[in-house]
């Protein structure tokens, strides 16, 4: 029953899709502008119909209402509740779904609040918005439906992939797809100002809050997935340049740009074109993302949730809507007249440049991504790695850091580096100083030094725009910004000295026998059986010391899971200010000694440090600008208002 | 990018400039859907290719029968490796294959994985025995540094001790030409 309520639900939030449409499209005729009234509430009904969907959905799989093929694909009765109702997206039925919901949620959302733009953009976007879920509306209701029945009902379910059932997964991916699907309302803005060429300040300002808080999802997701492949695969690895990792870089790359340009747009009405672009692009490499990652057209790992035919129906959605919306671009980017003109050495300058390296940054990523396919149409079977993506990426990464440390201290218009530069002196003293320390004390390679000695300038350089301001009075976004940068500085320290000093330690012992990693003293004390919800595990218990320090227990898992039968590492980490020790229990040798694998990870943790400061930034920055534009708005209604009693 | 900066004398520039994004996702699209049509062919090729076999040494999995280590290779004669199991289903699918490679006096040795001796003195009395040696790798990690991430896997090893194929999966009767030209070639 609740099944068929979902599937009911989700038809007609498809219907109210194809009215949001038309009656959108209707409203850019001069005889459908009756149709203007209807837009906004069917999209806010639809918004709400995909999340009844969506809440049908996790009630059978809380329930494992065995009879849903879904969930007797992917569920079993014996998982703890929270896995559950993970489980309901962590198939590509229900990611799907979620992904049609969190786009209907955001238009929903967008037309109750946003009311700066002029109406017929707005409406435009809303039928841009109805336009791209239509295709996956479409999508899950004709190849993918989520609540299709199997009859008989199946005893038992088959279990969700063990690696899967963590706790740090279970929310990896509704927040990665809160940003990546967040982005199709910026999509849609860009459609919608394209159709009726406004572009100027006012759409950048209504554009900037939603990118950014699709950003935020983004820059969450990323952190949190990188932290999760770093303790769950037992791998010690946090980035593996592996395609599904990729597929959620590149839009975050095109987002970022997008941040920085709307910026230019809504403080000096400059860059109307190429903004257009990014907001085309951002969400594009979502789609793109998604495909590559559905289609199992790229070898990952993280093939979790692969099918070739539906890849050729994304495949349509994908031509159709990016199709679409670059055509569009072409019909009518050269009518949208250019913004005001700045000098090379500005505020504006440093975000062109900022754009620039990021977009090479994206297009490498892009291109090392689908070289693999590139080389199979030519015959020949390659995979692309870190030693493509670290060093092609570093060379437009480090003159982007140079950008981002002097970028924010250029006034806009016009400025001098002359000004500028002797504020630099700090930050480049910092650089000077550990890049000597750094020589000295050996050991590092290339990138890794120039990785550290340059998060360390850039860290500092961050800090400087504060400088000269009243901190009290200094905006909520200048603080974002500020706060951003320095966490790309700390995660870029985090990232160079986990690869310039980690230490790795492979053994085989007895217990009772020691061995040391780094500064740890580690010894094996026993190694004994455990038992969990759905697994059972042998359970090393690691006596550990830091130099001379009190000891520690730390208790790595080998886990043998039965629904479905699938042996798991858990790896245990200890966190210290400086670094992390990760440890993982390997099998038994036929001798009685077990394998060990350790590490120590000096200053590891910023990586994941940095990438949330990056986050608390945006959301800094989105609290100020939407607290700002709501007294400016606030303060429009006064206005009004006064004038309104006045004539009376 | 379009400059924004540029003056308007560059607007005929701009013109075939913003199809570009357009032309490019052209290219894309004509890209994957080659990719999405092509005949599946999901196996990766071993990094291990070309490389020397890694040390490995493995007790016997059956009292009677030799056990398995790297250095019974590379004696001037190209060999075949099998990883398998008995408890293995595509395994009992290929054994034919193996003892026609076996009659035509191909030199097979084998790995078992995880395997129970006497549930592998069943499986090779009712499949029969190809091997020459057997050894037992009863945690899989000579199976892993070997690259192989499942059983049935079959490696041709050359004269010299190096990994020259790697097959994926069982032996189908299609293959047994391939294999012995691959023997052939790394003579």
């Amino acid at each position: 029953m609740i099944a068929e309520l979902g599937l009911a639900a989700l038809w007609l939030a498809a219907a109210l899709a194809v009215l949001q449409l038309f009656a959108g499209a209707l409203t850019l005729t001069r005889r459908g502008a009756t149709m203007a009234g209807v837009v906004r509430p069917v999209a806010v009904v639809q918004g709400i119909l995909a999340l009844v969907a969506f809440g049908a959905l996790i009630q059978v799989f809380a329930v494992t209402d065995l009879s849903v093929k879904l969930v007797a694909l992917n569920s079993h009765s014996m998982k703890p509740l929270v896995f559950k109702i993970a489980g309901a997206w962590g198939n590509h039925e229900g990611s799907m779904l979620l992904w049609v919901t969190v786009m209907g949620l955001a238009g929903a959302f967008l037309a109750l609040v946003e009311r700066r733009l002029p109406e017929p953009t707005m409406l435009a976007t809303l039928a841009g918005q109805a336009f791209v879920s239509l295709g996956f509306y479409a999508f899950l209701l004709i190849a993918s439906n989520p609540f299709e029945r199997l009859d008989p009902a199946p005893v038992e379910g088959n279990g969700l992939n063990p690696l899967l059932q963590d706790l740090g997964l279970a929310f990896h991916p509704p927040t990665l797809y809160l940003g990546y699907v967040g982005l199709s309302i910026a999509f849609s803005f860009a459609v919608g100002a394209l159709v009726t060429r406004e572009v100027g300040p006012a759409f950048a300002r209504a554009m900037r809050p939603w990118v950014l808080a699709a950003w935020i999802f983004l820059t969450i997701g990323i952190a949190a997935g990188s932290y999760w492949a770093y303790y769950e695969l037992g791998w010690g690895g946090w980035w593996f340049w592996d395609p599904v990792e990729n597929a959620s870089l590149m839009p975050w790359l095109a987002a970022t740009a997008l941040l920085h340009s709307v910026s230019v747009l809504a403080a000096r009405d400059a860059l109307r074109a190429w903004t257009i672009m990014l907001g085309v692009v951002a969400f594009s490499m979502s789609m793109v993302g998604t495909f590559l990652v559905r289609s199992g057209i790229l070898t990952s790992v993280h093939a979790f949730a692969v099918d070739p035919e539906r890849g050729s129906f994304i495949l349509a959605l994908l031509a159709i809507n990016i199709g679409g919306a670059l055509a569009l671009f072409g019909l009518r980017a050269a009518t949208v007249t250019e913004g005001e003109r700045f000098a090379l050495v500005s505020r504006e300058g440093a975000l062109v440049m900022n754009n620039v390296l990021l977009s090479a940054i994206l297009g490498i990523v892009l291109f090392g991504t689908l070289y693999p396919l590139v080389a199979e149409a030519l015959g020949a079977k390659v995979s692309v790695g870190p030693p493509y993506f670290n060093p092609v990426g570093a060379l437009f990464f480090l003159p982007m850091l140079l950008v981002l440390a002097v970028g924010p201290m250029l006034r806009w218009r016009r400025d001098s580096l002359g000004r500028v530069g002797k504020r630099l002196l700090i930050p480049a003293a910092v650089v000077l100083i550990a890049a000597i320390v750094m020589v000295v004390r050996g050991g590092a390679g290339l990138l890794p030094f120039l990785g550290l000695v340059l998060g360390l300038g850039v860290a500092v350089a961050s800090i400087l725009p504060l400088r000269e301001r009243n901190l009290r009075r200094t905006p909520l976004a200048i603080w974002g910004m500020v706060v951003a940068h320095l966490g790309v500085g700390v995660s870029l320290i985090g990232m160079a000295s986990e690869s310039a000093y980690s230490v790795e330690r492979l053994v085989a012992l007895r217990t009772g026998e020691s061995t040391s990693v780094g500064p740890w003293q580690v010894r094996l004390s026993a190694v004994e059986p455990v038992a969990g919800p759905n697994w059972t595990a042998l359970e090393a218990r690691l006596v550990v010391a830091y130099e001379d320090q009190r000891t520690t227990i730390v208790r790595p898992q080998a886990r043998s899971f039965w629904t479905p039968p699938q042996q798991t590492s858990e790896s245990a980490l200890l966190t210290r200010w400086n670094g992390q020790l990760y440890a993982v229990l390997g099998g038994e040798a036929s001798d009685g000694r077990w394998q060990v694998r350790l590490w120590w990870k000096p200053f590891v943790t910023l990586i994941w440090l940095g990438g949330g400061l990056i986050a608390l930034g945006g959301l800094l920055a989105l609290i100020g600008r939407v607290a700002s534009d709501v007294r400016r708005i606030v303060a429009r209604d006064k206005i009004a208002y006064r004038r309104e009693r006045q004539g009376r | 990018m379009t400059d924004p900066s540029a003056p308007p004398a560059n607007a005929r520039r701009r013109s075939w400039t913003i199809w570009l994004p357009l032309v490019l996702f052209g290219a894309f699209i004509v890209l994957v859907l080659f990719g999405l049509f092509r005949p599946a062919d999901r196996n990766v090729a071993s990094a291990l290719i070309d490389r020397p076999l890694p040390e490995f040494t493995l007790p016997a999995s059956l009292p009677d029968h030799p056990g398995l280590s790297s250095q019974d290779f590379a004696d001037g004669q190209p060999k075949l490796l099998n990883i398998f199991a008995s408890w293995c289903l595509p395994c009992k699918v290929e054994a034919p294959q193996l003892a026609q490679l076996a009659a035509a006096g191909v030199p097979i040795e084998g790995i078992s994985v995880r395997d129970r001796p006497e549930a592998l003195r069943a499986f090779l009395a009712e499949h029969g025995n190809p091997y020459d040696r057997i050894g037992a790798d009863d945690s899989g990690a000579v199976q892993l540094a070997l690259g192989s991430s499942g059983v049935p896997e079959t490696y041709v090893i050359d004269a010299k001790g190096r990994i020259r194929y790697q097959h994926i999966g069982d032996i189908r009767p299609e293959h047994v030409p391939l294999l012995l030209e691959k023997l052939e070639a790394a003579r």
